[in-house]
């Protein structure tokens, strides 16, 4: 039956893809993108039976190799991973689209094939990283997904690409190196790779200094992998100069996939007892996501370019994961993964516009978005969405994460971080609204009035983005609405997968 | 106390080639010695999970004649995955630091950041 393989042709199919990809695109330029599309729509397709089967009641448990879980590797999809995959391979499709024309005005002609088997290799790893019940089968696709990151942030258009990359690549290897340390640990002391058979044998194994260590290492190096702040500083840099559609999928999935990775470790490897009772690390997880989400925030108002700006406002978002799930009780991390999904929707939208706003005028400047709502009337009405959402306006998905949040919160009895939460919206929307308010309210100026701006590059007008980004854009922009009002549907799925990482 | 020095002299080992690793990626500023550092500092973690999976009295995991110990023959395999990991980081690494050499004319992290201090 091809439909108990889902597990494994969801991973493998942008795997084999990706060298299709590149073979094809060596004949042709064009036919890389729709190996690439037709790639990504199948896992889609895939990951939705799924998520379909497991809201069913069910829980797909892949054998490799035929192999039984303790021994061979074991690959689980649960609510959570269910949910993730579907997140994953929805934004994958929807930047693919978006890539075509973005990745022809950034790119040069011939490097082509080599980003989108580049695309589908990290899209691959990420999928990985979501689906596998094994840990060190999980540092592997880390590094897939890491590797293919690095190089796909150095095809940025400019020479700060190159040293932006390579930070991420000296961090990102510190990070994943420090996991490789925390997995290396587990496994000798329990003999163990399986993240079931781990989460039995490890409780009476507790109060050995190896298996604390090993959770220090895993804890650190996630959260720099996930950019918890401080060890965020790799992210501006990244996504700044990385091309916009590399930017819109790192936002909208990497980050997100590492907090997904965090949330597997905290509550199914290690349970909420580990957490709260021998390694305190819930504390220190709340300390560090409310100084991330206010932080984040101020640092955002202070950026100039659009791209650097969005960047830092995922390290408030990331915080608000992180928050959730340091909450420990069901509301709050329903909100977590309820965020998970709503942010990877909205950043992923606002970056997506942000790469439109690049491909017309050639600028990432917030000053030169003045009046811009005329000329591209839908590319800012997607950017409108994703900022109210962002800022947490009722009838949007952002106001539902943050009304789980802080309704977690107020049933952890930490009613100080209801004003945090607070605090850090009124901050947003300081950030957000005077964009918004430059694009509707200030007169438009040409490229000509402004001396040392190479406007549009060849001077034509100003003109709305090309069809094939408008729809992706705006599919999520109004999928922000739509999750928004019908809330119940992602929220349902989220709450089962919460009860179900909190063991009870 | 002796006995924590001498006993577990593998891991004394891999924690000092892992701070001397550690070391060059943070404090080093040529790109080069950055990822030599890298290099050191993951393959302690190699040697961390090869010693660990030492028997005392084994013999290699393959089968011979009038061996009865082995040692664990799967951190071997672990570690053979992560060292090709660990090559393709390395070769990532040193085809940006080319890109970087040719962007720049430079691969000292110091100087790379005063001409972008520069360009603003």
């Amino acid at each position: 039956m091809l439909a108990d393989n889902y597990p494994i042709l969801v991973i493998v199919i942008p795997l084999i893809a990706a060298v299709i990809a590149f073979l094809a695109g060596l004949l042709k330029k064009e036919l890389a993108w729709y190996v690439t599309a037709l790639a990504c729509l199948s896992s889609f397709l895939m990951a939705m039976s799924m998520l379909l089967s497991v809201l069913g009641g069910e829980t797909i448990s892949y054998r490799l190799g035929g192999w039984e879980p303790p021994w061979g590797i074991e690959y689980v999809v649960d609510y959570l991973s269910a949910l993730v995959l579907a997140i994953v391979t929805f934004i994958a499709l929807a930047v693919t689209l978006y890539a075509k024309r973005s990745v022809e005005h950034e790119i040069v002609p011939g490097k082509h094939a080599p980003f989108y088997a580049l695309y589908l290799l990290m899209v691959a790893g990420l999928l990985g990283m979501t689906i596998t019940g094994d840990v060190f089968n999980l540092f592997v696709f880390i590094e897939i997904a890491s590797i293919s990151g690095y190089a796909l942030v150095a095809m940025g258009r400019s020479r700060d690409a190159l040293i932006s990359s390579f930070n991420y690549l000296i961090l990102g290897t510190v990070a994943a190196t420090f996991i490789l340390i925390g997995i290396g640990y587990i496994y000798m002391v329990t003999g163990t790779l399986n993240m079931a058979d781990l989460r039995i044998r490890l409780p009476e194994l507790y109060d050995t200094r190896a298996v604390r260590t090993a959770f220090a290492f895993l804890t650190v190096g996630l959260s720099l992998k996930l950019a918890l702040f401080p060890l965020h500083i790799w992210l501006p840099g990244a996504y700044t100069h990385a091309p916009s559609a590399v930017s819109s999928l790192l936002a909208a999935t990497a980050t997100k996939v590492g907090a997904y990775v965090l949330l597997r470790f905290m509550f199914t490897v290690f349970t909420v007892d580990f957490d709260l009772e021998i390694v305190p690390v819930t504390r220190i997880f709340i300390a560090l996501s409310s100084a991330a989400i206010i932080l984040g925030s101020v640092l955002a108002i202070s950026q100039t370019n659009l791209k650097r700006m969005l960047a830092y406002s995922s390290v408030g978002q990331i915080g608000y994961i992180v928050l959730g799930a340091a909450l420990v009780n069901e509301l709050g991390l329903t909100g977590s993964i309820i965020h998970i999904f709503n942010h990877a929707l909205m950043k992923g939208a606002l970056f997506m516009v942000a790469g439109a706003v690049v491909l017309r005028t050639g600028s990432e400047k917030i000053s030169d978005l003045r009046g811009i709502g005329r000329k591209m009337p839908f590319t800012m009405a997607a950017f409108t969405v994703g900022a109210l959402s962002m800022i947490g306006v009722p009838l949007t998905v952002g106001f539902v994460s943050k009304w789980y949040l802080a309704l977690g919160a107020l049933e952890a009895g930490m009613w100080f971080l209801v004003p945090v939460i607070l605090v850090s919206s009124l901050l947003t929307a300081v950030y957000f609204w005077r964009i918004v308010e430059a694009i509707y309210f200030r007169p438009y100026e040409a490229a000509a009035a402004r001396p040392g701006h190479a406007f549009d590059g060849a001077g034509r007008p100003v003109s709305e983005a090309p069809f094939t980004m408008v729809v992706p854009m705006a599919v999520l922009a109004a999928l922000c609405i739509v999750f928004g009002v019908a809330a119940h549907l992602p929220v349902s799925v989220a709450g089962k997968a919460a009860s179900l990482l909190l063991g009870s | 106390m002796i006995e924590l020095i001498l006993g577990k002299y593998n891991y004394w080992i891999c924690i000092a080639l892992m701070m001397v690793g550690f070391y060059a990626m943070i404090a080093k500023e040529n790109l080069i010695k950055k990822v030599i550092g890298m290099n050191i500092f993951q393959t302690a973690v190699f040697l961390f999970y090869v010693s660990g999976a030492k028997v005392n009295g084994g013999t290699a995991p393959i089968l011979t004649e009038g061996a009865k110990l082995y040692d664990n023959p799967l951190p071997h395999t672990l570690m053979l995955t992560g060292i090709v990991v660990g090559v393709s980081t390395t070769a990532v690494a040193l085809a940006l630091i080319i890109r970087i050499y040719k962007a720049f004319g430079t691969i000292e992290e110091d100087e790379i950041l005063k001409m972008r201090e520069k360009d603003g």
